[in-house]
């Protein structure tokens, strides 16, 4: 956390007791406990011997047996690999394609501008049954089942809807008069769109950029529908294969779940302080 | 610069959506599609059926079971996460002590990614052994078969549901309350108006844009939530949690032989469901002289 949002001044006439400041603290404690527990348990058996991962107890016989048995032996690394390929080029891809969207569909007015609006917000509503078929034809045919350009695309088709659709409220809040002084200046509309408005809607790139890969990163359907065969997995169809109807090896889950969860983390953190305006931007102004 | 932009969103959203939609008026499955059998190609053989698919289907008790369940499961965890998160954005919009810690705490299971808290919870729910469970020991309590049990089941997959959904909405709300100018407050507080008052008659009406968009987004996302229920469940015991996602996607991929066209038909229903929702709703919100 590097910046809160200034807080309100504090209303003098208006003192809480101490009863409702121990409530408030009592109320958000148990809260933060709530959201807290279920990630940290995770750590915490990550960190026990195998027959111990439903112990109740604290880490007793501290251990990176898990870690080195899910990096060691098992293919996590490659499903690793995977994911991060997929989901590198998804990002890229995904923040370019819904940047330039956004960008036109605020900036410019043509013929179709509210349907397109409209057909935005719509295809988040397409469950995954309508495309997943039709996908899986479509990327039988071209024989990129298997194929980590096969959920590329697949993923786009998730995440830049509503990626533009938020591009577009950040672009809103960036003055016209940018963009005309930019035409003056003789650069072309591309020109003006990528040297001056882009760096200004950095913070709006970093929300999208963030949704993409959290989207391409935790997707489990099209995963484990398209790629199968343990070398082609990607970490949430691989994760189903230690603990499913078969086998039972929470050990390696929490070690391999541990590891999947930091970058996201990590991108999270890095993106965050955006996040705020990020959403009610898109979200109020679409 | 427009055009490459529509094309490419027509062509990646587009083209599966007509194919979706022609496959649900066929019956294509597994065994007549269009496939490689080592190097012998075998052309697709299914046939059009017209609506035969949308019959079959909504003449099932079947797809009324699912679709009670799905609308119950989306309306308890929309106005769940809802209620949770704007109680707890109130909180945390104030000056107090360990706010940023707070706020930290409450917005770390949107760091994490969706199935690896599932996963995590079906290990805090595992029956025998569970923590939960060994915690309800502790008190004396018999374990409970949180994900065996069709009630417990759905109270259990709804829970992580609520749990994985309040950030995103504490987030936003917590955004909208900060645009809400203070001296509204101040102003009302020197009328005497009191605490309730003054969340009726300005938290609400200020939060009224964003949380418009959030619920909407929030039930669009809850309907259509495929990983909480499959992860945790399977659908699972019997069809309890299967919801209508879930069980189209259990027709192709699952079943065998793949159902491919009626899979496609349940999801132009869904489709066609969620789209008069939006539409209703957008509506009653104009109606309310909302600008959305």
């Amino acid at each position: 956390m590097t910046r809160t949002p200034p807080a309100r001044p504090a209303r003098k006439r208006n003192q809480r007791s101490r009863l409702a400041s121990t409530a408030l603290h009592a109320g958000l404690a148990v809260a933060a406990v709530l959201a807290v527990f279920p990630p940290l348990w995770l750590l915490v058996t990550s960190f026990k011997p195998k027959n111990d991962a439903f112990s109740t107890s604290l880490v007793t016989h501290f251990t990176f047996a898990n870690y080195t048995h899910v990096l060691a032996d098992t293919e996590f690394l490659t499903w690793f690999k995977n994911s991060v390929i997929i989901v590198g080029l998804t990002t890229v891809l995904g923040v370019f394609l819904a940047a330039t969207t956004g960008y036109a569909v605020s900036r410019f007015r043509f013929p179709g501008m509210r349907p397109l609006m409209w057909l935005l917000l719509i295809t988040q509503m397409f469950p995954v049954a309508v495309l997943i078929v039709p996908l899986y034809n479509l990327l039988a045919s071209l024989g990129l089942l298997n194929q980590p350009a096969g959920l590329v695309i697949t993923y786009l088709t998730i995440a830049v809807p509503f990626c533009a659709w938020m591009m577009k409220g950040f672009f809103d809040t960036i003055p016209v008069e940018i963009d005309e002084a930019g035409r003056v200046d003789g650069l072309n509309p591309f020109g003006t769109f990528w040297r001056l408005v882009l760096p200004l809607a950095r913070p709006g790139l970093a929300v999208t950029g963030f949704y993409t890969f959290v989207t391409a990163w935790a997707e489990v359907a099209y995963a484990s529908a398209f790629m199968t065969g343990e070398e082609n997995l990607t970490l949430a169809g691989g994760l189903q294969t230690f603990v499913n109807q078969y086998t039972n090896d929470w050990g390696s889950m929490t070690a391999a779940a541990v590891i999947i969860a930091v970058p996201a983390a990590l991108v999270f953190a890095f993106a965050q302080r955006h996040l705020v305006a990020g959403l009610t931007a898109g979200t109020t102004k679409g | 610069m427009v055009a490459p932009v529509v094309l490419v969103i027509g062509v990646i959203i587009g083209y599966p959506l007509v194919r979706g939609v022609f496959l649900s008026l066929t019956d294509a499955n597994e065994a007549n599609v269009e496939r490689n059998i080592g190097v012998n190609h075998l052309p697709a053989t299914y046939k059009f059926t017209g609506l035969d698919n949308y019959r079959a289907v909504l003449s099932d008790g079947v797809f009324w079971d699912r679709l009670g369940w799905t609308v119950l499961w989306t309306v308890a965890c929309v106005s769940l996460t809802f209620l949770v998160g704007l109680t707890l954005a109130n909180m945390l919009n104030r000056t107090l002590r360990g706010r940023t810690f707070y706020r930290l705490a409450l917005i770390l299971p949107w760091a994490i990614p969706a199935f690896i808290s599932v996963f995590t919870w079906r290990m805090l729910y595992n029956e025998k052994s569970g923590i939960l469970n060994k915690l309800l020991a502790g008190g004396g309590i018999d374990a409970v078969p949180w994900l065996n049990d069709p009630t417990w089941a759905k109270l259990s997959v709804i829970a992580v549901n609520v749990w994985l959904g309040v950030p995103f909405m504490l987030v936003a709300l917590l955004g909208g309350l900060q645009s809400i100018p203070g001296e509204l407050y101040e102003a009302a507080e020197m009328d005497g108006a009191s605490a309730w008052q003054r969340f009726r008659h300005i938290t609400v009406p200020g939060l009224r844009a964003v949380s418009s968009t959030v619920i909407l987004l929030s039930t669009i996302w809850t309907f259509n939530m495929f990983p909480v229920i499959f992860l945790l469940t399977r659908g699972g015991p019997g069809d309890a949690t299967e919801i209508l996602v879930t069980y189209a996607y259990r027709l192709s991929f699952l079943d065998s032989p793949r159902n491919f066209s009626e899979s496609a038909a349940w999801g132009v229903l869904i489709l066609v469901l969620l789209s008069v929702v939006a539409v209703v709703y957008r509506r009653a919100l104009r109606k309310q002289g909302e600008v959305w």
